[in-house]
């Protein structure tokens, strides 16, 4: 199938005289270069649309809290308690100083909590969509996108945890913090890419979600989140950072924070993981995106 | 100048998992006998089969039918939300779906919110927002509750939200699912109204409808779809006068023409 959307110039509509009018062309086959051009029309629709994008993310969250007296600061407070407790056990049976283990610990948990939240809302970003994707055409990317903003949103809820635990204990970021700007724009894009795959894959496939969540569950543990990556600097490691993406991508913005040197080799591998993703995130975009509401 | 041309499409869901929604569909389809099996031997409803139609602006077209006959998938097809497996469209004009109440609706945000949510889905910047508000909560007359919870509507004050909604701003087509025969009286005269002063421009109304007497009043062309083809096209008089035993077709013209 593939479509061409041509808007005509969208100018100054007087009063609420609607959406642009436009121009729909729909038509069945399985050639790609249709099927690319139809899939990066709706791309552009869901850029178009950011401000929806936003206010629905933020609507989101509005109503998971809604009726409560803290409203979205129970996650600043949840993660808090949890990284507080968790600092503390782990600094004595690690016998690491809290000092260095809690903003360490701050910073892994509140990220992999981050990924592990993107990763499970990314599969159910079309199935929980069903009624707004029969209702009404929408780029579908746009399903993607929302969970994206949505979860940056409860990040930056958690990162006042990360900020009160530097506060206290007096340490500052390391110099080369600025890199978490291009580590950041990285995570975003594959947030964006696996919610896309995971997405498509289980509306597809209703028993792929339970086994996303086993393999998180798993790459929480195989993964330096509650223990440091220091622990293997003679065994394993150089495994481990081949591997497992997780262990590169979590590096690229925790090391600098932590003012831990950071080898160039695991940002090629954190780039070399994120060109997978996204090349197989268009693929499967591409050849499926007609079929989404279908399989709802 | 608003048009729908559909060339030759056909649609086909895949049964991959039953569940009520399936299982909905799979009895319909029964019914209809309709199951059969795509290219790759999975077990699929042919919804639509070889569908050819053009409708240009002023049209004002009803679409009748059994259950299941596929006249809300022909609906969908033509909003672009079921791209086609075989033929082509070409929609021109901006389109408006109304194919649920709730149509999209977050029931658990209040009217309000869903007003904001529309207005940017269509590209309205916040002074076009502001006064989509004020046009809906005129039309709709639902005043307070726009404040609460979707949710809590009735589903007569869902309907009023929608329709005000879809309205309010205007599309060039209006495609309409039956239930809209859920507004109470004064409301089914206001929206009468309203939709038309909308489609004498340029516009194109779609209207899938159980009720001959609505067809009567609102449409003036009808399609007959049965087995997820289109089995008559014409004037309503024709195409209802072969639809309905000839009783119910004379009472339904005669309540239409007392309702007018």
């Amino acid at each position: 199938m593939n479509v061409t959307l041509k808007s005509e110039a969208p100018g100054e509509t007087p009063g609420l005289s609607g959406p642009v009018s436009s121009m729909v062309f729909i038509s069945a086959g399985q050639a790609w270069a249709p099927l690319t051009a139809m899939a990066k029309a709706d791309l552009r629709q869901t850029l178009s649309l950011w401000r929806l994008v936003w206010a629905l993310s933020v609507f989101d969250i509005k109503l998971r809290y809604r009726g409560s007296v803290l409203g979205p600061f129970w996650l600043t407070l949840s993660t808090g308690t949890m990284v507080f407790a968790l600092g503390f056990l782990y600094s004595e049976l690690f016998h690491i100083a809290l000092k260095t283990y809690l903003p360490f610990i701050s910073l892994s948990l509140v990220l992999w909590s981050f990924i592990s939240c993107l990763v499970a809302e990314g599969c159910t970003c079309f199935t929980t969509q069903e009624t707004m994707l029969r209702a009404m055409r929408m780029p579908l990317s746009m399903h993607a996108a929302r969970v994206v903003v949505r979860n940056v949103f409860v990040l930056l809820h958690n990162i006042l945890v990360i900020v009160l635990v530097f506060l206290i204990l007096r340490v500052m970021p390391g110099k080369f913090s600025f890199l978490l700007i291009p580590g950041f724009t990285l995570w975003l894009i594959d947030g964006f890419a696996v919610c896309l795959i995971l997405g498509v894959i289980c509306t597809r496939f209703r028993d792929v979600p339970p086994i996303v969540a086993s393999i998180i569950q798993i790459a929480f543990f195989i993964t330096p989140v509650i223990w440091s990556p220091a622990i293997l600097q003679h065994r394993g490691r150089v495994f481990l950072e081949t591997w497992n993406p997780f262990f590169d991508l979590l590096d690229i913005i925790r090391a600098p924070l932590l003012s831990t040197p950071i080898s160039p080799a695991i940002w090629a591998i954190a780039i070399f993981y994120s060109a997978i993703l996204v090349i197989a995130a268009g693929l499967v975009f591409i050849q499926s995106r007609a079929r989404i509401a279908y399989w709802v | 100048m608003a048009s729908i041309d559909i060339h030759d499409i056909s649609v086909e869901f895949p049964l991959y998992h039953a569940d009520s929604r399936s299982l909905k569909k799979t009895m319909f389809a029964v019914a209809a006998g309709r199951i059969g099996e795509d290219a790759k031997h999975r077990p699929c409803v042919s919804a639509l089969r070889n569908i050819t139609l053009s409708l240009s602006s002023g049209d004002r077209v009803g679409i009748i039918g059994s259950n299941g006959a596929g006249k809300t998938t022909l609906l969908r097809t033509m909003a672009g939300i079921y791209e086609p497996l075989r033929g082509q469209i070409s929609i021109c004009g901006a389109i408006t779906a109304l194919l649920d109440p709730s149509q999209g609706m977050n029931l658990e945000l209040t009217g309000r919110e869903n007003i904001r949510l529309r207005g940017l889905f269509n590209g309205l910047n916040p002074q076009q927002i502001d006064r989509l508000q004020a046009d809906v909560t005129t039309f709709s007359e639902l005043e307070q509750f726009l404040e609460l919870p979707v949710r809590t509507y009735s589903s007569g004050m869902v309907v009023r939200l929608g329709f005000a909604l879809a309205t309010a701003i205007k599309p060039q087509i209006l495609l309409m699912d039956e239930w809209i025969l859920a507004g109470d009286a004064s409301f089914m005269a206001k929206a009468k109204h309203r939709l038309e002063t909308m489609v004498r421009g340029a516009e194109i109304l779609v209207l899938s409808s159980h009720s001959p007497v609505i067809i009567m009043q609102w449409c003036n062309r009808v399609i007959w779809m049965e087995q997820g083809e289109v089995k008559a096209d014409g004037t309503p008089e024709e195409i209802l006068g072969a639809y309905l035993p000839p009783e119910q077709f004379a009472h339904a013209q005669a309540v239409a023409s007392v309702a007018i």
